[in-house]
């Protein structure tokens, strides 16, 4: 009885099944899925090597403070760093006066109690990157978690950052539909081929870099993208440094707890 | 309980004879994990998960409350909480690696500890009820994995929750005043995130609960063994202490190792880039996916895409998504062969290496890609095959089979020649005089 009961039951399931996959199938012969020019078009991040790569990566400081150049006279004119404090800086090898200087440099908003009104004041080392406003086309994404939200984070940006060109034309040939619209720009590394940001490293020495590193294109893009793992993950360098000790004390400590597991059995067939 | 061979607790010291007289709780620990409990000589190391499943539960508690010190189930704030928690508190980054890695690790042990089940036949009587009170854990453990990924309320929390909260539309009449309810709204948002918040702090407890009655009942019978024969004489067991400890201890070393590589060096590689988004109820990311270990029954779930007769694809995918794990309460009767082990039951072996685990292997592949073909045509095979096998072949290849030869005993099977046992009555272990190894 249990068994030709749980037998219909089972009948249930899989024919539903059978069912859903037999339309499904049909479907799929007769109406085959149209292509779109992202599934073509669309890349993946290119190969890109950072200092922090790997089990024994260590930031490059160097770098980090050349990425937060291109960070604070590019990319923050649009996009925020909100997880990231200014005290944060010290640890890409600011000192105490330099950061108090960053932080001087931008202005915070203070909310009035007394009048309603939203004022700002300068910086102070304890303050959080300051919101950033904006009024252009589509919503410049919050930057401090960036190379974490992303599949392959690091190079994505990098990749982004470098990826502008004008649309091809056999896509156009394809797709005539997908041009890309006003406003918006080719880069196929973005999901949907076209986004809001124009391209915002446009020429070799944009930026004037202090440490004499040449400061082409390719360079900038690089060494801001080392500055976002940094703002994703500051305890990266930490957990990294962590994990070998670890690894090495449950090393001896798994041998130990191997040989004493052979030596109590030892004798004892099993 | 137990075996009469079992060696009794005699405290040495004055003060543990004292605390026996008064509360036996040396005496509890000593007859559970201790030289009083006599455990099959034979076990392998798929015996060895229960123990990992217990400690992956103790880490996931531990770190847990730490974090929870530093979190505030706010929509507002839930999710810079957490980043502060990582950026600002000390080892906090340590804490909740651990713990979102921590998650994953438990449902890879409990997965194997499962699929030992399965193969072992440790389902089948005496150990029904080890077993319903597994499946009972494991639900329990769902529902908390699921709450607990809404906390940090990312992208992928709120909309996971969304999708979950919303298979409970799919009931009739009742559904959508059900999922109301359940949401404290017709979204989740704040009353849905603290109520979650407070159960994902409680669910643990009764998980804790519920293990103890899942040892409980199994130290009635004792644990089975890979051959599946009943322990018959002493000298098919060893003394928990000190032979499983060691062994025990052991196999945490290598466990502590292979979770410890996860979380120092690849702690985001379970999870979901779009968690690292704060929830936004107005962008919708392009695949909405659980976590790993949900897979096979989101899987399930997204295979039903037809209605049936008069019931909705939706409430297809839901009764089937839960009735895939609900079968396994009725597993110890759908499965009838008196024989336990999958070692000695030819043709039942080939339908759980060729048949269970390639179905299992296929769901767990598609639940995490995306909703299109032809993953989805995938997953119904898949799907066709796992609630074929539960529901249909295991009752008819348990009646049909004709199973292999068992050895007498666990000492035969492991020496080749058991004198000991074969010389007394062989019907249980009550009426077994001591042996000798
Ligand atoms: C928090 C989760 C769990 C913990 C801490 C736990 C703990 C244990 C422990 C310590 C044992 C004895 C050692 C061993 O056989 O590995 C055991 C045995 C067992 N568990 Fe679990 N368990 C958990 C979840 C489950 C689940 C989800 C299932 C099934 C759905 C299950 C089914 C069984 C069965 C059938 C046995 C007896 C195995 C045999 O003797 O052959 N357990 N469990």
């Amino acid at each position: 009885m249990a068994r030709i009961l749980s037998i219909l039951v089972g009948l249930f399931f899989t024919v539903a099944l059978a069912w859903s996959f037999g339309k499904g199938a049909y479907q799929q012969i007769t109406e085959p899925p149209a292509a779109t020019a992202e599934h073509e078009f669309h890349l993946l991040p290119k190969e890109v090597s950072f200092a922090s790569d790997g089990a024994f990566g260590k930031f490059d400081r160097q770098q980090l403070q050349r990425g937060f150049q291109v960070y604070k006279e590019v990319c923050s004119v649009c996009h925020a760093i909100r997880h990231v404090a200014f005290r944060d800086l010290a640890a890409l090898g600011y000192n105490d006066a330099e950061v108090k200087a960053i932080a001087k440099g931008f202005q915070v908003p203070v909310y009035n109690n007394a009048t309603g009104e939203v004022n700002t004041r300068e910086g102070m080392t304890t303050d959080y990157f300051p919101p950033v406003m904006y009024g252009g086309q589509g919503t410049p994404p919050d930057l401090s978690l960036i190379t974490k939200a992303r599949h392959e984070g690091p190079a994505y940006v990098y990749s982004l950052l470098t990826g502008y060109q004008d649309q091809p034309a056999e896509l156009l040939k394809k797709f005539p539909d997908s041009k890309t619209p006003d406003g918006l720009h080719y880069n196929p590394y973005f999901a949907n081929l076209n986004l809001a940001m124009p391209p915002p490293l446009t020429a070799d020495g944009q930026v004037t870099y202090s440490d004499g590193t040449k400061a082409t294109k390719d360079q900038m893009a690089k060494d801001v993208s080392a500055f976002l793992i940094w703002t994703a993950e500051p305890k990266l360098e930490k957990r990294k440094q962590t994990g070998w000790p670890v690894l090495g004390f449950l090393l001896f400590a798994t041998i130990l707890g191997y040989m004493s597991y052979r030596n109590i059995w030892a004798g004892k067939k099993h | 309980m137990s075996f009469p061979w079992a060696k009794e607790y005699k405290p040495s010291h004055p003060f543990m004879q004292w605390m026996d007289d008064r509360l036996p709780l040396p005496r509890l620990v000593y007859n559970s994990v201790g030289g009083g409990y006599p455990v099959p000589r034979n076990l392998n190391y798929f015996w060895n998960f229960g123990f990992l499943a217990a400690l992956c539960l103790v880490l996931q508690i531990v770190t847990g409350i730490v974090m929870a010190m530093h979190y505030a189930a706010n929509t507002q704030v839930a999710f810079d909480t957490v980043e502060q928690t990582v950026r600002d508190v000390n080892w906090g980054w340590m804490m909740r690696y651990a713990h979102a890695n921590g998650a994953s690790a438990f449902f890879v042990v409990i997965y194997v500890h499962i699929f030992r089940g399965f193969f072992y036949g440790s389902y089948k009587a005496p150990r029904e009820m080890v077993w319903l009170l597994g499946v009972v854990i494991f639900l329990l453990m769902m529902a908390t994995a699921f709450m607990g990924y809404v906390l940090p309320w990312g992208q992928m929390s709120f909309w996971g929750a969304k999708v979950i909260t919303g298979l409970f539309g799919a009931i009739p009449f009742v559904g959508e005043p059900l999922q109301q309810w359940l949401l404290g709204g017709f979204a989740p948002d704040n009353a849905a995130l603290n109520r979650f918040f407070s159960l994902h702090y409680l669910l643990p407890f009764v998980i804790v609960g519920v293990v103890i009655l899942h040892i409980w009942a199994l130290h009635i019978p004792g644990s089975s063994n890979p051959t599946g024969v009943e322990v018959k004489t002493e000298s098919d067991t060893v003394p928990f202490y000190p032979y499983y400890v060691a062994k025990d201890g052991w196999a945490i070393g290598v466990f502590a190792i292979l979770f410890c590589t996860a979380l120092f060096f690849f702690p985001n590689a379970l999870g979901h880039p779009d968690n690292y988004i704060p929830a936004n109820p107005m962008s919708t990311p392009a695949h909405i996916v659980p976590e790993w270990y949900f897979w096979p029954f989101y899987a399930i779930l997204r295979a039903f895409t037809q209605d049936f007769f008069f019931i909705p694809a939706k409430l297809m995918g839901v009764l089937a998504m839960f009735g895939a794990i609900l079968v396994w309460f009725f597993l110890p009767w759908l499965d009838r062969s008196p024989v336990r082990s999958g070692s000695y039951r030819p043709l039942y072996r080939k339908f759980f290496f060729f048949g269970l685990i390639p179905a299992m292997a296929v769901l767990f592949y598609c639940g995490g890609a995306p909703a299109a073909e032809p993953y989805v045509m995938f997953s119904q095979i898949a799907a066709l095959y796992y609630f074929a096998h539960f529901l249909i072949v295991i009752p008819i290849v348990s009646a049909i089979e004709k199973p292999d030869p068992l050895p007498f005993s666990i000492t035969e099977s492991v020496l080749g020649h058991d004198e000991g046992a074969q010389l007394r009555p062989a019907h249980g272990a009550t009426e077994a005089v001591h042996g000798e190894a």
